[in-house]
Order: structure tokens, then C-alpha cells, then sequence
């Protein structure tokens, strides 16, 4: 299993041996459930799990890791995964992946100067804050701090000394990028990654999604400090460059995952992307207005208002306007950066400002 | 509730899940074998899943099956020691020194010392089953404190020294999976992934828990609920929601509606989000018909 990279410790095979003893065993279904809850194999990884199970303990080497059953729109989480799985189960993949509908391609990223190690520097303090339970020192406006207080009191031989005060901490909201890789975006995507990298390097918590006519997390990925290997992961990783989009759908599976969309409760989310939705609209529309209840903002920035002449005229943007709390010029990493570090600033909600230039 | 030694309780698998089921919980093999090794091992029971499928209702069956007191300690984001461990009463230790005068006072006393749910249970193992309820809500020193207390069963008080269980207790910790675990804390645990039940199984656990509902309607509604999951929903209806689904179509049944009709009226008590109504009501006549027929 290790070879594998999933990692067991020796605590988890005793434990392993332990349960098989006490199971009996009667049958190889017990060593099974023995397996599986002594090894914990985490959930999004359990395929590939039963596939090592079956090859070791039945010598069933034809067992493949396969991929979740074909839907609209497949979500792709690395969970964490280390080098060597990934590699396993590319290979496995390796024809499923393509099909009629998309139009999958691999990319890689050449390093240019920019302005993003300032913008990670000052990163962690611009995001806009919220109280947390926990509570920090503090030598005014605060409650009185019983537990120490009390101690003090004590070693003071019962004399009151001046009151010690706490008072709740105050922590930096997440932040959650969703990037549009689709074709339309090409000429962006470089730069919003590498944005993206910046974030996660810089943001205490950070999550980055990749969406195109599929949704993939790549927040680990971007996790590794050098940034032209973390891009070259998340370029390994995106099935989807340059395809379509299927927005909507792909937002409303992002919500339907309870672990996703806890990244968005309370978040400042910014989707960038120029939304040309195709088809219907309702969807997208659905999916906007519930991301804009969880999120604490919920912010769109799309490449096309970089021109002057920019209306938000399409018939899903006009649809969405509403629930946005900004609508900004995605054009220039300068000036999303600028638009990030600016997110704890209050600003009249996108419908307003766009209604008054329109 | 009469009170039972875990081993008796945990001599199979099998022996496990009928008395579950005896208290209206109906395990599948591979939880209930979870259970049987996490009492056998004295090892802390991490269940895992999506919202609704049983995972704090293990927790009581257990406590049940056991007939123990179930402490539950609902973690939170900010959760500390003074809500997970103990606290003292600062109040009554200020009065009392005061009261005293010129006599000693011990302000450590047990008097003073409030129990939180991990004290209440390293104090009683023996009479307690302890819940950590959502572990995956709390930050990451959380999850660090309760990793010394999972391995050690023991609490350091500084004032007090250490006061260590005087035999394992039984924990059960779950998680809705909103963020990853620290790889430590899966270790030391017996884990299981609950899934929602297939729809046999949740017929009969629709039929354990609603009261007057009939067989058909059970299994039509455990169809049903297993249609509406497929899609992606905002809330997914869990168990619970399911069974209310069915004793609510059995009551407006009976005050005269008829059967499809019954169910559509019903739906609010299933799905209590105004956006996936919207989304599932073109469909809901089918989907219903289809369970059914």
C-alpha cells in the first residue's frame, strides 16, 4: 500500500492484524472490512484502494483503477494525492479521458516578470476579516479574563491588580478563485494561475478551482512553493484546457459537493471568467444566486471589460448582475491584484455601477 | 437502560448489528463490523459521510445498545479547552476566598471544577459513551488536543495533575468532511465511510421509524429519495427527511388525499430549500409515479 502512497502506519497494520483475529477470519470479506477500517483509505481514493485489494489478496491484476461513471460534469479532487498515485491513475485513465464533446489539450508556461511577489506579501493582511470564537490578550475593549484574573488575584495574596481582558480574535476570510480554463479565456489563463499560485502562497486559506466543461481542484497542486513546478502539475492535472464551458453545471456540482461548497460559506469568491454561457441560462443563474448566499462576496471578473465599450448586455450576464456584489475588469493581473487586496473595502453592489454607466 | 459490558455486546459483527437493530438503528455488515473493532480494539470510531446518513444516530445506538449516558461534544470553528476539557468556576472560587477570611481555602477543589464532556467521560468510562460531533468544523489545534487526549485517555490539569480513564472509553467522532483530518487522527481511529443505504435498506428503516406508514409507501418513498439524490441539489435529502417524507403523505392520506397527490403535497417536509423545490418540482410527478408504480 505504501508503494502506492497511501501512507500506513505501524500503529494501522497491528491494528489491521488485531481485527482480522478477532473477525475470525470466515472469509476473505472479513480481512476486506478489517482492511478498510483499520487502513482508513480516504473516501475520493477508495477505487483505487479496492484495486490494490483485489490484485494482492485475489492476484487479480486485471482490476484497473476506473474513473467515476461518466457524468455531465466530472469533478476532479486530488485530495492531497502524492506523485506516484497520480501517475497510476492517469495511466489507468488514459482513454477515458478524451471524448467527442471536448476538447482536451496539455499546456505548459514559460516564467515572465510581474508584480505577484509584492501582491503575496501583502495578501494575508488586505482580506476582509470576521471575528472568530477564539479569543486573544488585549489591554482595552475586551471582556474581563476570569481565568487569569483569578490567578493573579491569588499569587497577589487577594489584592485586585488591574483587569486583564480578551477579546475575540479577529481571523481573514477564506478566499476561493474559480478560474474559467475554457477556450475563450486562452489568452488569460497563464496569467490567472499564476495569480492563483500567488494566493495560495501568500492567503492562510486559499482555495483554487479550474473549471472549463469540468471542475478540478487544484489548490494542492498549487500548494508547492516553486511556481513553475506547481503549474506544471496543474497542467497535468486540467483535463479541460481550452475546451468549453458549461458553467452552470459545473458551478452547481461545485455547490452539490458538501465539502466544496463549505470552501464558499463565508468566503470572498471571485470567479474569473467572461461567463459567454452557452445555452440556456437558468442554471448558471441558479448556481450564482446560491454561491451569492454562502459567499461572504462574490465577485466576477471577466477579460471583456477591458474594453470601454463593455456592456454587461448578455442575456446571462444581465441575469446574473443582480446577485453580483462586483463586476470588474479581468484583463490585467495588475489590476486584479489590485481588485484583491481592495476586497475588505466596502463597494456599491455591480448592478448599481453598471446600471449607472449603461 | 439496562447496562451491558462492551464485550458482551461486541462478540460479532453479527451480534452487533441485532442489537442495533433492536434499537431501531439497522447497520449494514461493513458499519457494523466497524463498531464490533473499534469496541474490541479500544480504538475511537471515526465515521465519516454526507449530511444524513446516520452518523450522530450510530453514536446514540451505540449508546443505547450499551445502555450508557451519550456525551456529545458538538465541535465548532474555535472550539477550545475550556469547552472540550474543564473550566473552573471562577464566581464561586472569588466568593469563597472572600468567605474564608483568614482560613485557608483550597480553590482547586473539585467543588470549583466544572466537567466538560471530555473530563464528564475520562472520569466515567464506564458509564458514558462520547460523541465529538462534527470534528471536521473545528480548526486544526482542536483536532492536536484531541489527538493527546485519543491516544493517552488522560487530561492534564495544571493545578490538579493528571487524571487518566481508568478504562477506554468509547468514542465515536464523526465528520461531514468540509475540510481533510490530519492524517494522525485517522490513524488512531477505526474508520467507516457511511453511504447513504440502498433503497431496500432505507425502506426498512423507513418503516422502523415512521410510525404508521405502510410497507408500499416505504419502499416507494425510499425510490423516490434515491431519484432525488442523483441530482445535484443545494441539500440533499437525508435519511431523516425521508422518513419524514413518508409520515407526512401517510397523514395527508389519510386526511383524504390520494396517493401521487399526497406525496407532492408532502415535499416540503423532504426538501427545505426554495431553489432545489423549484428545480425538482417539473420533475416530481414522474419521479413519484415511478416509485409508485
Amino acid at each position: 500500500m505504501r508503494r502506492y502512497g497511501f501512507p500506513v502506519a505501524p500503529e494501522q497494520v497491528s491494528g489491521f492484524m488485531q481485527a482480522v483475529t478477532l473477525l475470525g477470519p470466515r472469509s476473505m470479506a472479513d480481512i476486506h472490512e478489517a482492511a478498510l477500517a483499520t487502513l482508513a483509505p480516504p473516501p475520493d481514493r477508495r477505487d483505487e484502494f479496492e484495486a490494490h485489494f483485489q490484485s494482492y489478496f485475489y492476484g487479480n491484476t486485471t482490476a484497473v483503477v476506473e474513473g467515476e461513471a461518466d457524468e455531465e460534469t466530472r469533478i476532479k479532487d486530488d485530495g492531497g494525492t502524492s506523485d506516484e498515485e497520480s501517475e497510476v491513475t492517469r495511466q489507468a485513465e488514459g482513454g477515458e479521458l478524451s471524448s467527442g464533446a471536448e476538447l482536451l489539450s496539455a499546456r505548459d508556461f514559460q516564467r515572465d516578470g510581474d508584480g505577484l511577489a509584492a501582491f503575496r506579501r501583502q495578501l494575508a493582511t488586505a482580506l476582509p476579516a470576521r471575528r472568530s470564537f477564539r479569543t486573544v490578550r488585549t489591554h482595552a475593549r475586551g471582556k474581563l479574563d476570569l481565568r487569569r484574573s483569578l490567578r493573579e488575584i491569588v499569587s497577589a495574596d487577594g489584592d485586585i491588580p488591574s483587569p486583564l481582558l480578551r477579546r475575540r480574535q479577529t481571523v481573514p476570510r477564506k478566499l476561493l478563485l474559480l478560474i474559467d480554463v475554457s477556450g475563450s479565456m486562452k489568452l488569460h489563463t497563464s496569467d490567472y494561475l499564476k495569480l492563483a499560485h500567488a494566493a495560495v502562497q501568500g492567503a492562510d486559506r486559499a482555495e483554487i478551482f479550474a473549471f472549463g466543461t469540468r471542475l478540478t481542484r487544484i489548490t494542492t497542486a498549487l500548494r508547492i512553493r516553486d511556481r513553475d513546478q506547481a503549474l506544471a502539475r496543474v497542467a497535468a492535472q486540467v483535463d479541460d484546457w481550452d475546451g468549453g464551458t458549461r458553467m452552470g453545471p459545473t458551478l452547481l456540482a461545485f455547490l452539490s459537493v458538501p465539502r466544496f461548497s463549505a470552501f464558499a460559506r463565508g468566503a470572498a469568491v471571485v470567479i474569473l471568467s467572461d461567463a459567454l454561457e452557452r445555452g440556456d441560462h437558468a442554471e448558471l443563474e441558479m448556481a450564482m444566486r446560491r454561491l451569492s448566499a454562502r459567499a461572504f462576496r462574490l465577485s466576477l471578473a471577466t477579460p471583456l471589460a477591458g474594453d470601454p465599450r463593455f456592456q454587461p448586455a448578455t442575456a446571462a450576464l444581465r441575469a446574473i448582475l443582480p446577485v453580483l456584489d462586483d463586476l470588474i475588469d479581468g484583463s490585467s493581473i495588475a489590476g486584479l491584484t489590485d481588485f484583491i487586496l481592495s476586497l475588505a473595502r466596502p463597494a456599491p453592489a455591480a448592478a448599481a455601477i453598471w446600471k449607472r454607466v449603461s | 437502560m439496562p447496562k451491558r459490558s462492551a464485550e458482551t455486546v461486541a462478540t460479532s459483527p453479527e451480534a452487533v448489528a441485532s442489537r442495533l437493530a433492536a434499537s431501531r438503528y439497522l447497520a449494514d455488515e461493513s458499519l457494523a463490523t466497524a463498531i464490533f473493532l473499534a469496541i474490541r480494539l479500544g480504538k475511537p470510531l471515526l465515521l465519516e459521510g454526507a449530511p444524513g446518513v446516520g452518523k450522530t444516530e450510530a453514536a446514540k445506538a451505540i449508546a443505547e445498545v450499551l445502555g450508557r449516558d451519550l456525551v456529545r461534544l458538538q465541535c465548532y470553528e474555535g472550539i477550545d479547552a475550556a469547552h472540550a476539557l474543564y473550566e473552573w468556576n471562577y464566581q464561586r472560587q472569588l466568593l469563597a476566598i472572600r468567605h474564608a477570611g483568614e482560613h485557608e481555602v483550597d480553590i482547586y477543589d473539585d467543588r470549583f471544577l466544572i466537567a466538560r464532556p471530555l473530563l464528564q467521560v475520562l472520569k466515567a468510562p464506564e458509564k458514558r459513551v462520547l460523541l465529538v460531533d462534527e470534528i471536521d468544523r473545528s480548526d486544526h489545534e482542536f483536532e492536536a488536543l484531541l489527538l493527546e487526549f485519543l491516544s493517552e485517555f488522560q487530561i492534564s490539569i495544571p493545578e490538579r495533575g493528571t487524571i487518566r480513564a481508568k478504562s477506554q472509553p468509547i468514542v465515536i467522532l464523526t465528520s461531514n468532511r468540509t475540510r481533510e483530518l490530519a492524517e494522525a487522527l485517522r490513524r488512531r481511529c477505526v474508520y467507516h465511510w457511511i453511504t447513504y443505504p440502498d433503497a431496500e435498506r432505507e425502506a426498512a428503516i423507513i418503516m422502523l421509524r415512521a410510525g404508521d406508514a405502510a410497507e408500499a409507501t416505504a419502499r416507494a418513498v425510499a425510490s423516490a429519495v434515491r431519484d432525488i439524490r442523483a441530482r445535484p441539489l443545494a441539500k440533499p435529502p437525508g435519511i431523516a427527511e425521508a422518513v419524514e417524507w413518508a409520515n407526512a403523505a401517510t397523514i395527508l392520506e389519510k386526511g383524504g388525499s390520494p396517493w401521487p397527490e399526497a406525496f407532492r403535497r408532502a415535499i416540503g417536509v423532504l426538501i427545505k430549500d426554495e431553489e432545489d423545490l423549484s428545480y425538482i418540482a417539473p420533475e416530481l410527478g414522474r419521479i413519484v409515479e415511478e416509485a409508485l408504480a
